[in-house]
């Protein structure tokens, strides 16, 4: 990940594809950092709601991938880079209402069409690259100061 | 609205015990699609919904819900409940089905979030 300004934190977590029990584990530990910090609460329910987002849509499609958080003095960054299927057109996917998702992903809550929007509302930046047959890098930023 | 007297209403079973019935809760989240329920996040509000399992709980969380009301009977297993008491979410199950505990919720004046 590039992030321009100075690191104050980072941690890199592995998420697995297929285990929703698991699903949503570090999306809350980050939320757990998050509020140990002197950050406003909505900022941290932004970067949290599109760590969850991201983590379940590796949960549903992916096999395995790579979440880094960082924290800056200019805001929070998200990148999630995951081994699967990708996605064939980005522009589609991040329409409202549109989803892939099997109807099992939906009876457990998910695949709605409303993850990716979700992160989107949620980011100030957000860049997606997808390698179809390869897999997905998505990249969230938070500001925590509105002047950066 | 008191979380004591939407229990009340909803002819709820409280399955998180000892939790505190007294907090004050006025805007409603409800669906069984998890991704609507933080597309409308409102910090404090009450979850209803249909779906039982531990993302159910995770999503709460993360959307900073103060409380969840399963609907139709259905209860979440022990290991949902003990996440719930975890994180301080108070959880209630009532038998009502989702058009009737929106429906008596908004005759008490609560109000949904979307």
């Amino acid at each position: 990940m590039i992030v321009k300004s100075e690191e104050l934190f980072k941690m890199v977590f592995t998420v697995y594809g297929h285990n929703f029990d698991k699903a949503g584990e570090t999306s809350t530990e980050i939320k757990s950092i998050l509020k140990g910090l002197e950050i406003d609460s909505d900022i941290i329910r932004r970067a949290v709601v599109v760590a969850f987002e991201a983590e379940m849509n590796v949960v549903m499609y992916a096999n395995i991938a790579t979440l880094s958080f960082v924290i800056t003095d200019e805001g929070i960054h998200i990148e999630v880079a995951d081994e699967g299927p990708g996605i064939p057109d980005v522009e589609q996917a991040m329409q409202e209402g549109f989803s892939t998702a099997s109807d099992e992903m939906r009876e457990k809550g998910f695949g709605f069409g409303m993850g990716l929007p979700n992160i989107k509302k949620n980011s100030d930046f957000l860049k997606i690259e997808s390698d179809v047959g390869k897999g997905t890098t998505l990249l969230a930023h938070i500001r925590i100061n509105s002047n950066a | 609205m008191r979380l004591e007297a939407i229990k009340d209403i909803l002819q709820c079973q409280v399955l998180t015990g000892d939790l505190d019935l007294s907090i004050e809760v006025d805007t409603v989240l409800a669906s069984d699609g998890m991704s609507e329920i933080l597309a409308f996040h409102t910090p404090g509000a009450l979850m209803i919904t249909g779906l039982t399992n531990i993302q159910s709980v995770r999503t709460a969380d993360i959307a900073d819900v103060r409380a969840i009301v399963y609907i139709r009977g259905k209860w979440p297993d022990e290991k949902v409940i003990a996440l719930a008491r975890d994180k301080n979410i108070m959880v209630m199950a009532t038998e009502f089905g989702m058009f009737d505990v929106c429906g008596i919720l908004r005759e008490h004046n609560m109000k949904g979030a979307m």
